[in-house]
């Protein structure tokens, strides 16, 4: 029995030496690192199979079985994986039409995953629809913003949750966009809409001064930017007003990166906020290090896109 | 090997030793990962998902009418055989539903350009068009507007100059996008009328710019979605040949 123990440990020690870099001095027994891996979809849309060949913009990517595959090798390399989704994983193929939201659960379900906040077409069914899905969903809905207490949904939603993976705690928050004018007032009815900015800071000051986290990652679905309305609350605009929010996963605009963002928050400090387009065709790869070298302050972590 | 085991047992003992100490944030890094066809399917995801996609394919895949041309959104200026061939099915299927509810008839329908999302082939039409033609949930919606706001909706029209798919409405412009005549059943718009004008869901509520939907004298919600009242009416016809008309023209 104990021997056995010994072997797994021997043998997870091994794999850790294979990854290079970091593996060599975990064998100083004075310094102690750690490393946690995010990766995040966005607006999937109910796209479980890959492109067909002839597709004019995305043949042959995607597919939620080769994303399974990947997710399962990352998470081989780095077993302190969080998974998350940014929101819309309902409307776009027949298989919401059919399924009601049933299958994209299940399989994300199966996949793994953590976390998702909620986005404009979670409500595509109604909250009703949403509500009835909800047997199917394996993983936290994480939403700040969303007053649901007058609805079906009160009580199935969190605003934050805390992660804790190697030692380290994640905590993470959600944001959805405004659903007036953009959701039928039938599909939403009483959810309100708390302003995301505000929400944002006292999510940030309990995450960071009453639950200790190491790193706090904000779900959003607000949009990465709006070049028509620059005043529209978005992405950016959240990153600048707020503190202590080192990781903004976003989505709604679709938006494909060439690389995540780096920007300032209002404390001058850097904050990276990433978008993998739509469709399942892109997974994000956020890999935090950590060390035990005080000599560094946040500002002196290097950032690598 | 044991001696190995015995240094892996004292490093994990001093690993707990130092389990308080304080770690710092030192590196991010940060990328995106292409889902290609160069990763291998799981298999079990791909097992799960097949009895669900071979219940969609079979369902898709049904023949319910044929198409004796190719039909594209594009093919008109001021209206398209697609587009007619839509607003007049949203007509024939709501219709009958809205008289057996209200005992009143629907005056006119109107729909958006944009909201038709795909061609029809020439050849069979299956499950398939009608969702690749109306991928979105949106139901039909009775409006009752009065004369004067119908005016608005045709000032819309012919400002917009896009061929957005009506029924029962006739419509000309001159050159500088006057109105030269309106009609609805051949009639005069009458100022002081109420007349019912169906749409959709999302046009009522003021997509494409259409803010003349609200406020109306009273809303009627059909429960009933575009894309199976147009499963519907390929069921009932066997044959479609729609064409462009005079029903939205410049004149010149």
């Amino acid at each position: 029995m104990k021997r056995r123990e010994f072997l797994q440990q021997a043998s997870a020690s091994t794999a850790f030496v294979t990854l290079g870099s970091a593996g060599l001095t975990s064998f100083t027994p004075l310094k102690e690192t750690a490393k946690v891996t995010i990766l995040h979809t966005n607006d999937v849309h109910s796209h479980i199979d890959p492109f067909g060949p002839n597709d004019g913009r995305n043949a042959n990517k995607g597919g939620v079985a080769r994303r399974a595959s990947l997710i399962e090798n990352i998470r081989k390399e780095n077993p302190n994986t969080l998974l998350l989704d940014a929101g819309d994983i309902f409307q776009g193929t027949p298989y919401f039409n059919y399924y009601g939201g049933e299958l994209e659960f299940k399989l994300m379900s199966m996949l793994k995953y953590d976390a998702s906040t909620i986005g404009n077409h979670d409500f595509d069914n109604g909250v009703e629809g949403l509500y009835a899905q909800l047997p199917h969903a394996k993983f936290d809905f994480i939403s700040s913003n969303y007053d649901f207490s007058n609805t079906i949904m009160d009580t199935h939603t969190s605003p934050f949750k805390v992660y804790e993976k190697s030692n380290i705690k994640i905590g993470v928050f959600g944001l959805g966009i405004e659903l007036k004018g953009l959701v039928n007032k039938n599909n939403y009815k009483e959810t309100k809409y708390l302003d995301p900015i505000e929400t944002a800071q006292e999510m940030t000051r309990i995450l960071k001064e009453d639950k200790n986290c190491d790193l706090i990652v904000c779900l959003s679905h607000l949009g990465y930017h709006y070049n028509d309305a620059p005043n529209k609350i978005s992405d950016l605009k959240l990153a600048a007003a707020t503190k202590n929010i080192d990781l903004i996963i976003g989505g709604h605009t679709h938006t494909f990166l060439p690389k995540p963002t780096i920007t300032k928050n209002k404390d001058g400090k850097n904050v990276l906020v990433n978008q993998v387009g739509c469709y399942g065709i892109n997974l994000g790869r956020i890999d935090f290090y950590f060390d035990e070298n005080k000599n560094k302050t946040a500002n002196g972590t290097s950032i690598i896109v | 090997m044991d001696s190995r085991l015995l240094i892996l047992l004292f490093l994990s003992a001093l690993t707990i030793g130092c389990k308080e100490k304080q770690l710092h944030l030192s590196k991010i890094e940060g990328r995106q990962i292409s889902i290609s066809d160069s990763l291998k399917a799981n298999t079990e995801i791909n097992d799960f998902i097949e009895p669900y996609r071979k219940h969609i394919q079979a369902d898709l895949s049904t023949v319910l009418a044929y198409a004796v041309d190719t039909y594209s959104k594009t093919d008109g200026e001021f209206n398209t055989a697609i587009g007619n061939f839509m607003a007049d099915a949203v007509y024939e299927e709501a219709n009958p539903i809205f008289l057996s509810r209200t005992n009143k008839n629907i005056d006119m329908v109107l729909l958006n350009h944009g909201g038709i999302r795909a061609i029809i082939s020439k050849g069979d039409i299956t499950t398939r068009t009608a969702f690749e033609l109306m991928p979105f949930e949106n139901s039909i919606v009775v409006v009752a507007l009065k004369g004067s706001q119908v005016t608005t909706l045709i000032n819309y029209l012919s400002k917009a100059k896009k061929a957005h798919p009506i029924s029962k409405l006739k419509l000309s412009i001159d050159n500088d996008d006057n109105i030269i005549e309106a009609t609805i059943n051949n009639k005069p718009i009458d100022q002081n009328k109420t007349y019912y004008i169906a749409t959709n869901d999302y046009l009522y509520n003021g997509g494409d710019n259409m803010t003349f939907f609200q406020p109306n004298d009273s809303l009627y919600v059909l429960d009933y979605k575009i894309r199976n009242a147009l499963i519907d009416h390929f069921k009932k016809v066997d044959t479609i040949s729609p064409v462009r008309d005079n029903r939205f023209i410049q004149i010149k």
